[in-house]
């Protein structure tokens, strides 16, 4: 890889497939829930029968026109949907309704975060079409006798975005895809789940001696479906190019499959004429002529975006950047974040690094025990940012240690109960009533003469072992540092 | 004029298995059709902007609500071959 | 029995005729002589039975859904029925029975008609004669020989022949006014969004439109009226309130302008035609209208046009065909070979060539040439119409160069395509229109006076239509079948 890049320079293009949040699909009303049985979310219009028609869901258009202001593209005054012909078994009318001439949103550009500072990537255009269904092999493609087709996805709305050939290589493609799903996550329109299918992203790579004017020849990868495979991929791709040309081969243009559990790429051997696909207007929808004052509606409401809450965290929270990047890779998790802050400043007592604070508490123990860091999961949070707040407050006012806080956590978790109702009733408030721990500490040093006299004839480390002694005593329960000064006095006295 | 090799280049795309016979009478009438379509380029229609629909309705869309879907067996009620619940097709081999 | 809706609906209010009747006697007609004619593909006698006996409850009970109720109709085979199978004329749906309603059946239902059956057409509707059905040809009532015209034939012929009070048909490029011409009954197809396409088996989708077949203007009056109005499931349907069209009816021609296109009557067209249209309009003159001569010159051009864009449209249409969802399927040793397998025999020669045709015509490289150049001809058809309208009220014009011809004539693609040189300008540029019976044949073959009419002005062309029909005979006039 290294040598490779050393040699050739590399120019990634990502088109990127978005399943849109709505509640129906794209051209009917089923609804899109995952993981419904096979074939019982369809009807006459997603499993094409004859005689059927579509109708646009506004949802959509309305998600599309958000997520382009987002990208700060062109909304086409006039934009129309196409008809994309090519047979396969999981499209129902072998021909999918997409957007070809006239896209929704054309020329913007993503953000990205690259070594040694920001990047902008172009986005070329933005378009909405449907899903196709899902296929079940028997066994494996390539072994198969028969397929199996469930329709329940036939039909769901989706986002296309191509991005400009600007990505120069494989890391700054991934690092794209996740600025890119970031902020499909804060705009409400997609939940970026990949295991899921929810994102699902095709790459155009080619690669050109370094200096050399014209873009080699572009080989397009499919079936990249998360940050890790997107990176893998592309990195096996690059140098499966690379010693080609090394060779003095040339570099078929060409569609290759990722098959991301045998690490490599392969040729799909598509004939040519299987991309004759025949787009013409689609005749059954009617043109969309997108009204300005929508648009501006749907601008006015964007929400904050992941770039913008980073730099203000840094700025406003003193967050260190690293934290800022993890809390946005979900929108829940900074509305989560937003939320307990708002909690903590109500609160009194909160100290001033209490943004570093709680994103620890959410990055280090939230996000160990949650089952994911997308909406599903942290709105269900069995702990809400009140709660986490209050389990804070009760270490900073020393009513119980950090030690114990991380018991408590997990009771909470486990319960749902807030963190003061799990101390008082497991009686795990600190000891840090000096006369009760004096009573301890007496005792810890009648019951070990021997430290005492070590302590006394210079070696300081016997310390230690008593407060380790009264904490065992008081079952972690006793304020360390007052544990600590009523030591020293009681063994400076004596 | 087209070619026979144009007519196979047509029906696979179009999914239509032709018999050799087919194939030569297709090519003839369609070579017959296109010179009769082939007058439309004597008509002038530069900068004539294309009709694809005969009204002037735009922006039709509806609401984001979901309705009833179809019964699963309703939904498999005209399939060559279901296959519990789902539609069986023979082996793909890809192109 | 055979008589016109709204004389079957009063009989039935006087409490004369009753809905059970009258479909007993429909289907009795049907079963003596639709083996000559082969209007029908599908009887469903029982259904029809019960909903006249519905309707017989409501018109006794006093209170009938309205003038359609008990009206025994047919209905195009492209239509979708619930329950009963929808066949489109093709091998490939032979067993097709769709889970759900077209919107005109819902509405026709919901109006208390009686659907008798399915009716024949060219496969797809892809046709001018109602030949090219795979399961039979559809003869035409006045000359068992000949043909009904197409693709709505079987409609026609069932109007015709006494086979159905009334039907409906659909309309690419002259499907419905083409068999009503040449069956000699009244064939209309609305302005292009009048009526849902939903349920339609489509063939282009930017020109199919349903409408109505009738005994008179005053029953097409009746039936457009049920079923026009706007759908949300048709994104192409017009939001437009639907005036009540038979009241509109009787106001006569007088101070209407109508408009002669110099380019509707052609060499090579039937004498007998050109005569029998120049009469026609000789009356609408003495009634009142006043004649201009108007010019519709890209006319020419609207027969190559139609047939780039309707095979094109058609070829995607028709893609959903491949035995994997429904329908037939001819098994192979691969997907790809039992899909073409499936399509090669379930499809007729007509199918496959437009599909072969509109195929190539989309292909990389063709669109240009040929769907983008069709559609900016289509716009000068349709700039030609918005001229002329701003001068005329309607337009006048034979609906068809021929009478009907006979079965097996036309054998040549182009000469059966010609059929409608008159009756596509009015699709490519959404126009309503009607076609009325004007006269016969030295043969004693109907011939047809097309009225054509601006965008949602079907109540204007039906007015005209009806003042010429009632200034005439021709209607008394009916085939002899017995
Ligand atoms: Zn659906």
């Amino acid at each position: 890889m290294s040598a490779a890049a050393s040699r050739y320079e590399t120019v990634i293009g990502l088109e990127v497939h978005a399943q849109l949040s709505t509640r129906s699909k794209m051209f009917c009303g089923c609804p899109t829930t995952f993981g419904a049985p096979p074939n019982t979310q369809t009807c006459p219009v997603c499993l094409g029968m004859p005689g059927v028609l579509p109708v646009v869901n506004r949802r959509a258009v309305e998600f599309g026109i958000r997520t382009a202001l987002a990208f700060s593209c062109r909304v086409n005054e006039a934009c129309r949907f196409a008809r994309k012909h090519y047979y396969y078994p999981d499209m129902p009318k072998n021909y999918q309704i997409s957007q070809y001439e006239e896209p929704l949103a054309e020329d913007g550009f993503l953000e990205i975060d690259v070594e040694g500072g920001a990047r902008s990537i172009g986005i070329q255009r933005l378009h909405l079409e449907e899903d196709v269904g899902k296929l079940l092999h028997e066994g494996t493609l390539e072994t198969a006798q028969a397929s199996l087709v469930d329709f329940n996805r036939s039909g769901v709305a989706l986002m296309e975005t191509v991005s400009r050939p600007d990505l120069s290589s494989p890391a700054e493609a991934a690092s794209y895809l996740r600025a890119f799903r970031s902020v499909l996550i804060f705009l409400g329109v997609c939940d970026g789940n990949m295991e899921e299918g929810s994102l699902r992203c095709d790459a155009n790579v080619s690669i050109r001696p370094r200096g050399s004017a014209p873009l080699g020849t572009k080989v397009e990868i499919k079936n990249l479906n998360s940050f890790r495979n997107v990176q893998r991929a592309l990195e096996f791709e690059v140098r499966r190019q690379a010693q080609a040309l090394d060779a003095g081969e040339r570099i078929v243009q060409e569609t290759r499959l990722w098959e991301a559990d045998r690490g490599y790429t392969r040729s799909m051997r598509t004939k040519e004429f299987a991309h004759d696909y025949r787009y013409f207007p689609e005749p059954d929808l009617v043109p969309l002529q997108i009204d300005r004052r929508w648009v501006e509606e749907i601008r006015a409401e964007l929400p904050e975006l992941p770039r913008a809450w980073r730099r203000r965290a840094v700025a406003q929270y003193g967050l260190p950047p690293y934290d800022a990047e993890v809390l946005t890779q979900s929108r829940a998790l900074v509305d989560y974040y937003e939320a307990a802050l708002r909690e903590s400043s109500q609160a009194s007592g909160a100290g001033t690094d209490r943004p570093k604070v709680l994103s620890n508490w959410i990055m280090s123990e939230l996000l160990r025990v949650l089952p994911g860091d997308d909406e599903r999961a942290i709105k269900s949070s069995p702990i809400p940012p009140r709660h986490l707040v209050g389990l804070l407050q009760l270490i900073e006012n020393s009513t119980i240690s950090g030690k114990i806080a991380k018991d408590v956590f997990q009771k909470m978790f486990d319960t749902g109960q807030d963190a003061r109702t799990i101390v008082e009733r497991e009686g795990l408030t600190q000891v840090a009533d000096e006369g009760a721990l004096g009573r301890v500490i007496d005792s810890v040093m009648a019951a070990n003469p021997k430290a005492i006299e070590d302590y006394r004839r210079g070696k300081k480390e016997a310390k230690g072992a008593l407060i380790g002694q009264v904490m065992k005593e008081t079952r972690g329960k006793a304020n360390p540092a007052l544990v600590n000064r009523l030591l020293e006095d009681k063994l400076s006295q004596t | 004029m087209i070619d026979r090799k144009d007519v196979e280049h047509v029906a696979r795309l179009t999914r239509l298995a032709l018999t050799e016979p087919e194939l030569e009478r297709m090519r003839e009438q369609l070579n017959s059709i296109l010179a009769h379509l082939d007058t439309l380029r004597a008509v002038p229609t530069e900068g004539v902007e294309p009709t694809s629909h005969a009204v002037d309705v735009v922006n039709v869309m509806r609401e984001d609500e979901p309705a009833p879907c179809l019964p699963r067996d309703v939904a498999l009620a005209n399939a060559p071959d279901p296959s519990d619940g789902l539609f069986r097709v023979p082996r793909i081999i890809e192109e | 029995m055979h008589r016109p809706i709204h004389e079957l609906s009063a009989a039935y209010r006087r409490g004369d005729l009753t809905p059970v009747a009258v479909a007993e006697d429909y289907l009795a007609r049907i079963g003596a002589f639709d083996g000559k004619v082969g209007a029908y593909l599908t009887v469903v006698r029982e259904q029809a039975l019960a909903a006249a006996r519905e309707s017989e409850l409501r018109w006794r009970a006093g209170s009938p859904r309205g003038p359609l109720d008990g009206a025994p109709i047919a209905l195009k085979d492209v239509l979708c029925t619930a329950g009963v199978r929808t066949t489109a004329g093709s091998r490939m749906l032979e067993r097709f029975v769709p889970p759900y309603d077209a919107t005109i059946v819902e509405r026709l239902r919901a109006a208390g008609a009686v659907v008798l059956g399915k009716t024949n057409l060219d496969e797809f509707a892809m046709g001018s004669s109602t030949e090219h059905s795979a399961f039979h040809p559809t003869r035409n009532p006045w000359d068992l020989a000949r043909v009904p015209g197409g693709s709505s034939g079987g409609s026609a012929a069932a109007v015709a022949g006494g086979l159905a009070a009334g039907a409906y048909g659909s309309d690419t490029g002259g499907s419905i006014r083409q068999p009503a011409a040449f069956c000699g009954v009244v064939g209309l197809k609305p302005t292009y969004g009048r009526v849902s396409r939903y349920g339609l088996i489509a063939l282009a989708s930017s020109l199919d439109q349903i409408g109505p077949f009738a005994q008179d203007v005053a029953d097409t009056a009746l039936l457009l009226g049920v079923v026009a109005g706007h759908d949300r499931r048709d994104a192409t349907s017009i939001q437009a309130p639907v005036p009540d069209y038979a009241a509109e009816l009787t106001k006569g021609v007088a101070g209407l302008t109508l408009g002669l296109p110099d380019e509707y009557f052609i060499d090579g067209m039937d004498p007998d035609v050109e005569r029998a249209v120049r009469q026609a309009i000789e009356v609408l003159q003495g009634l009142g209208a006043r004649i201009e001569r108007v010019s519709l010159p890209t006319t020419r051009h609207s027969l190559a046009a139609y047939y780039v864009i309707l095979p094109a449209e058609a070829s995607s249409n028709l893609a959903r065909y491949d035995g994997v969802k429904f329908g037939l399927r001819v098994p192979g040793r691969d997907l790809v070979e039992m899909q073409s397998r499936t399509r090669a025999a379930g499809f007729g020669a007509e199918v496959k060539r437009r599909i072969m045709l509109g195929t190539y015509a989309l292909s990389a490289g063709y669109y240009d040439a040929y769907y983008g150049k069709a559609q900016s001809v289509r716009t000068l058809v349709r700039r030609e119409f918005a001229a002329a309208f701003a001068r005329v009220d309607l337009i006048v014009a034979p609906t068809t160069p021929n009478v009907a011809f006979k079965h097996g004539e036309k054998e040549d693609p182009l000469s059966m395509y010609l059929n409608d040189v008159f009756t596509i300008p009015g699709n490519l540029a959404g126009i309503p229109g009607v076609s009325v019976p004007c006269g016969f044949s030295a043969a004693g073959l109907p011939i047809g006076l097309q009225v054509l009419g601006r965008p949602l002005d079907e109540a204007r062309v039906l007015r005209a239509a009806y003042a010429y029909e009632q200034a005439t005979t021709w209607r008394s006039r009916r085939p002899e079948l017995a």
